[in-house]
C-alpha cells in the first residue's frame, strides 16, 4: 500500500505517495524526476546513487523510502545556486574529471560530504573517502585533482555566504 | 523487492510485541545494509519489516570506569569510528569500524546489524570477541545477557529467538597494560569483505615480561567468528619471546577451518591467519607496553 512520504529535498518540502519497499533512489528518479542520482549496482558497492541524508553520505539504493520520511536530502541537483555551479562541479569540469559522467553525481556528493566534515582533508584522506565510488572510465587521478582544487576554492568561500556546511 | 508491511515502532516494547505477533515472517531493519541487499537479491522475502530506526535511546557509547563499555545496538559503524570513548583502551573497536565497508555504508550500518547478521566475516565480531564482549537481548520472556562467544551459531544463525532484539553490546573494563589490534586482510582494500580478520588483545605483566592475558579472535575463517583458544592458552602466563609468538600464530592457523571461495582459497587463508596473527600479537604487545 502506498504511504505518504515527505522529504526536505534540496531545501524544498516535497510529498509523494510510495510503497514502503521502494528505495530512496527509485523515489528520487521515478517519482520526483531527479535523474541526476544514478543507480548502477543496486547493492551498495559503487556509490553512483550516493546522496546526503541529514548531511551524511548514504547509498540511496539501500535506503527504504520510509527511512527517509521527514528527513533532509541533498542530491546533485541541489548543489548549484542561482549564482553558479558549486566549486566541486566547477573543478570537475576544469580538471577534465568527467568522461561518460555516470559516476560523477555520486562522486561529487561523496566529495562534498568529505570536505564538509574535514575542510582540510589531505589527498590520502580524500582518496580513502572516495574509495567506495567506482568509475569505469575517467579513473581516479583527475577526480582526486579536482577535489583537491575544489577544497582550496571552498575554503576561500566558507567565510562568505558561499558553500560551507549545508547547501 | 517487496511487497511487505512496514512498521516503525517507537519503543523496544512495541518492537518486541510486533515480533511476537508476526513471528518468522517478520524481519528487523536497522541500517538495512545487509537486509535490503538480501531483499533486493530475493534471498529473503519477509512479509513484515520492522524498522528500529525511530526508536530513541539505542544509539550511544557509554564508558563507565570499572564497569566497562556499553554500546547501543543502533549505534552506527561511522559513530564507532569517531567515538572519543573508543580512542584509547577500546581503540581496537574504532579501528575495526574504520575498516568496515565504505563511508556511505558505515553511515547507515549499525553494530547490532553487523552482529545479528552473523556473517563469518563480520568485522566488528573479532575485536568484541577478543575483548570478551557480551550482548543484551530482549524479548517477550524478558532480558538476557549472552556472551558474544555463545551468540554465533553458524553463518547467519545466532541464539536470537524470533521474538528477540539485540539492544546493547557490553564490554568489560580493560586492565592496565592492555593493547589490542585488529587486522583485516582483504583483496580490495577498505571496501571489501575480510578474507581473514584477526583481533588480538594482550595484557602484560610488565615486571616479569609475561603475557598475563591473551585473547585472539578470527573472522572469515570458520562458520562463525571464533576464538583461538589453544593459542591463547599457549601464551597465557608465559614469558614473552619471538619464538613463542611464532608458535602461537601457527597454532591459531591450525585452529581456523577456512573454506575456498571467491575471496581466497582455504590454504591461502590459513597462511594469512598465521601471518596476520603474528603481526596482530606483536602490534597489541607494543601498544600494551605503551599504556
Ligand atoms: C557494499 C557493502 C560493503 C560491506 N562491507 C562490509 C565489511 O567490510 N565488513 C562487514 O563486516 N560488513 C560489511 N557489509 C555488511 C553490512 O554493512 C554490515 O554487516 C552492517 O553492520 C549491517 O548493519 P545494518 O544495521 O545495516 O543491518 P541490517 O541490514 O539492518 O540488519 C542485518 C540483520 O540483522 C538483523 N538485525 C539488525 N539489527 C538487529 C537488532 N538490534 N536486533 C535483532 N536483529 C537485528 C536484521 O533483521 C538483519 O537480519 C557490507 C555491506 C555492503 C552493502
Ligand atoms: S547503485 Fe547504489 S551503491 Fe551502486
Ligand atoms: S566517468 Fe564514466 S563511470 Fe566515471
Amino acid at each position: 500500500m502506498k504511504q505518504r512520504l515527505e522529504l526536505k529535498l534540496n531545501g524544498e518540502m516535497r510529498e509523494v505517495f510510495v510503497e514502503p519497499w521502494r528505495t530512496l533512489a527509485e523515489v528520487l528518479r521515478d517519482e520526483l524526476g531527479l535523474l541526476g542520482t544514478k543507480v548502477s549496482c543496486g547493492t551498495g558497492d559503487c556509490g553512483a546513487c550516493n546522496v546526503l541524508l541529514e548531511g551524511k553520505v548514504v547509498s540511496s539504493c539501500l535506503v527504504l523510502a520510509p527511512q527517509a520520511q521527514g528527513r533532509e536530502i541533498l542530491t546533485i541537483e541541489g548543489l548549484a545556486t542561482p549564482e553558479g555551479l558549486h566549486p566541486l562541479q566547477e573543478a570537475f569540469i576544469e580538471h577534465f574529471a568527467v568522461q561518460c559522467g555516470y559516476c560523477i553525481p555520486g562522486m561529487i556528493i561523496t566529495a562534498k560530504a568529505c570536505l564538509d566534515e574535514n575542510p582540510d582533508a589531505t589527498e590520502d584522506e580524500v582518496r580513502l573517502a572516495m574509495s567506495g565510488n567506482l568509475c569505469r572510465c575517467t579513473g581516479y587521478v583527475k577526480v582526486t585533482e579536482a577535489i583537491m582544487a575544489a577544497k582550496e576554492k571552498m575554503k576561500k568561500s566558507v567565510s562568505g555566504t558561499g558553500y560551507g556546511k549545508g547547501r | 523487492m517487496g511487497p511487505f508491511e512496514y512498521f516503525e515502532p517507537a519503543t523496544v516494547e512495541e518492537a518486541v510485541s510486533l515480533l511476537k505477533k508476526y513471528g518468522e515472517g517478520a524481519k528487523i531493519l536497522a541500517g538495512g545494509t545487509d537486509l535490503v541487499v538480501m531483499m533486493r537479491e530475493r534471498e529473503i522475502k519477509p512479509r513484515y519489516v520492522i524498522n528500529l530506526g525511530r526508536i530513541a535511546g539505542l544509539n550511544y557509547v557509554h564508558l563507565d570506569g570499572d564497569k566497562g563499555l556499553r554500546i547501543g545496538a543502533l549505534t552506527t559503524i561511522a559513530g564507532l569510528e569517531r567515538a572519543p570513548e573508543l580512542k584509547s583502551s577500546y581503540r581496537i573497536i574504532s579501528q575495526a569500524a574504520a575498516r568496515l565497508a565504505t563511508i556511505a555504508i558505515r553511515n547507515m550500518a549499525t553494530i547490532g546489524g553487523n552482529l545479528c547478521n552473523a556473517a563469518p566475516s563480520a568485522d566488528m565480531a573479532p575485536p568484541l570477541l577478543a575483548l570478551k564482549g557480551a550482548v543484551k537481548l530482549t524479548g517477550t520472556a524478558g532480558e538476557r545477557i549472552v556472551p558474544l562467544e555463545e551468540f554465533f551459531i553458524g553463518p547467519g544463525v545466532t541464539t536470537l529467538k524470533p521474538d528477540e532484539l539485540m539492544i546493547e553490546i557490553q564490554v568489560p573494563a580493560v586492565p592496565a597494560h592492555t593493547g589490542g589490534m585488529y587486522l583485516k586482510h582483504g583483496v580490495k582494500g577498505a571496501a571489501g569483505l575480510a578474507v581473514v580478520g584477526v583481533a588480538a588483545v594482550v595484557t602484560l605483566d610488565i615486571r616479569d615480561s609475561v603475557f598475563e592475558e591473551v585473547d585472539i579472535a578470527l573472522g572469515a575463517v570458520a562458520p562463525t567468528p571464533i576464538r583461538a583458544k589453544r593459542a591463547e592458552a599457549l601464551l597465557k602466563g608465559q614469558k614473552i619471546s619471538d619464538g613463542l609468538i611464532e608458535e602461537a600464530a601457527r597454532v591459531t592457523s591450525d585452529e581456523s577451518s577456512p573454506i575456498d571461495d571467491v575471496r581466497g582459497s582455504a590454504e591461502y587463508r590459513r597462511e594469512m591467519v598465521r601471518v596476520r596473527t603474528w603481526e596482530a600479537i606483536r602490534g597489541a604487545l607494543k601498544l600494551a607496553k605503551s599504556v
